[in-house]
């Protein structure tokens, strides 16, 4: 066989792998049967179920507001972070310091977190959840705007300055704008990533406020039910819907 | 100009308190007991670490270690031809390729996971259509058990391979291979001469990028390996939720970290060997 069929092929099964599973979720949520294997017709019956689930709705809202917080906070900080990072001080000890939450094993982070906030005897709460997300949604804010600023014109800002507006009018003015869709698509993409992070939600939350990972993980554990079908299929569309504009804003490019 | 303490401050701050701290507290953790209650006792010692070496643990550390193995080998072996597959399209295609292999990695993992139990279970959509088949005769689990782990865990990761794999083919020259052909070379020599070793920083990343997080998962583990196939994930997190030995969970937790620095040192050698070629 030639060798690009070959690839062809081989590339065709790998997209076949990722996907394919995710693919008969959203199908078997149609399934008016509920059982993966006998096709009962299409039904919106368990998406009706999710609505009147209330536990679920008040996680999903849990979700949001940690995802909201943590979202603003990293933005801002992150923002900085990277102008500081890529203007005044470039070295490699503080990237690696920065990018450090990216790469240690999610479950020493949350141990830590949770140590540490017994520790200080700060209730686990959303509150706790949304300072543990904030650790590692900064690297991820930082990366994305950073990139943007590798390409961007320092002349527009030094001319800015030379014509006598403060720094901070240049900033909001000159600098914010143009930077603007690096900062979105870190916000989408550090919102998306804290709305389905599960493993350090899981030893920062309060016993009485779960997010929504948590709260699937439970489900989960106690075999297949047809509802979570459905909700896989919204949870999966909304957080591929937000990296899908994240993207368009340049987002995940040069990522690596 | 801006004060640098303004830009980095907020951030660098933040970083201390919430990951410096944290990290310092549970290392200084691992070197104290627990009283019969739960609670820290100050009474430093190298016994947690010495407990990491009871055949119990050990085992459980080595069969990770075996399965975030075997988990990279397999992302590399269906990565990397995906990678060359996508550098080799027209760049219009490139990038929807490339944002179809990072999609569902930015996705929830867990509902992800859960696919594969739909999938593998006793009663799932495997076991039915191979007794449809003919091929079994009553219903099969392909779940608990190592191979499902395996399964997971590269459906979970394998975008972190193909991603860094991608960007280091895509910045090879295409002149040298072309200079390799014209010379006479066929072409698995040319990709084993010249290709291979000049794309090795993007496999070293990449495998890192797997091996690390697969080493530390410990839901996939719980969901399809059932709670009977350990890894180090389910032992710290048995230690901290469950056994509540918070000092010996985070000597485990520093055996994890131990292994992955001296991967990143590797990683940092290879970067700086690969630069002076």
């Amino acid at each position: 066989m030639r060798l690009r069929t070959w690839l062809r092929l081989h590339s065709t099964l790998v997209y076949a792998f990722l996907y394919g599973p995710i693919v008969m979720l959203v199908i078997l949520s149609f399934n008016r049967s509920g059982l993966p294997t006998a096709w009962g017709g299409f039904s919106l019956h368990w998406y009706r179920e999710l609505l009147h689930n209330e536990a679920l709705l008040n996680a999903a809202l849990n979700s949001v507001l940690v995802a909201a917080g943590s979202t603003l906070v990293s933005a801002v900080f992150g923002t900085l972070l990277a102008m500081g990072l890529e203007r005044i001080a470039r070295s490699l000890v503080l990237d690696a310091f920065v990018f450090l939450p990216m790469i240690i094993p999610d479950i020493v982070l949350a141990i830590a977190l949770l140590s540490f906030f017994t520790l200080i005897e700060l209730p686990l709460s959303l509150l706790t959840i949304t300072v543990s997300h904030i650790v590692f949604n900064i690297a991820f804010v930082a990366a994305i705007v950073r990139t943007r600023l590798s390409y961007f014109d320092n002349t527009l800002e030094e001319a800015s300055l030379d014509l006598g507006a403060p720094p901070l009018k240049t900033f909001f003015n000159v600098t914010l704008p143009l930077i603007l869709p690096g900062v979105l698509a870190g916000s989408l993409l550090a919102f998306t990533i804290s709305l389905d992070e599960f493993v350090i939600a899981f030893f920062t939350a309060g016993p009485s406020q779960p997010t929504l990972p948590i709260l699937i993980y439970s489900m989960v554990r106690f075999g297949v039910t047809p509802d979570v079908n459905a909700l896989a299929t919204v949870v999966l569309s909304v957080s591929a819907l937000l990296i899908l504009i994240s993207q368009r804003l340049g987002g995940t490019e040069g990522f690596f | 100009m801006v004060s640098p303490i303004l830009l980095l401050g907020p951030a660098l701050t933040w970083l201390v308190i919430f990951l410096v701290f944290p990290l310092a507290l549970i290392f200084v953790y691992s070197f104290l007991q627990r009283s019969p209650f739960g609670q820290i006792v100050f009474q430093p010692s190298l016994d947690n670490y010495l407990r990491l070496f009871n055949p119990t643990v050990l085992r459980v550390f080595l069969n990770s270690l075996r399965i975030a193995f075997i988990v990279t080998l397999l992302a590399l072996l269906l990565g990397y031809p995906t990678a060359y597959f996508i550098s080799s399209q027209p760049s219009r295609w490139k990038n929807t390729l490339l944002v179809l292999v990072i999609l569902p990695f930015w996705t929830s993992y867990l509902i992800r996971t859960y696919a594969w139990i739909v999938l593998l279970n006793r009663e799932g959509v495997l076991s039915r259509f191979l007794l449809g088949l003919g091929l079994i005769r009553e219903p099969i689990s392909f779940l608990y058990n190592d191979t499902a782990i395996v399964i997971g865990l590269l459906y979970g990761y394998l975008p972190f391979m193909v991603l860094p794999l991608y960007s280091s083919i895509e910045r090879l020259s295409p002149e040298l291979r072309e200079a390799s052909f014209d010379l006479g070379a066929p072409p698995l020599r040319t990709f084993w001469h010249i290709t291979l070793p000049l794309t090795l920083r993007g496999i070293v990343t990449g495998a890192i990028f797997v091996f690390v997080p697969s080493l530390g998962n410990f839901f996939v583990p719980e969901l399809l390996g059932g709670g009977q196939r350990f890894m180090i994930g389910n032992m710290i997190n048995n230690q901290f939720l469950q056994a509540r030995n918070w000092p010996y969970g985070s000597a485990m937790a520093f055996g994890v970290m131990a292994i992955v620095l001296a991967l990143l040192f590797f990683q940092a050698w290879v970067t700086r060997r690969t630069e002076q070629v």
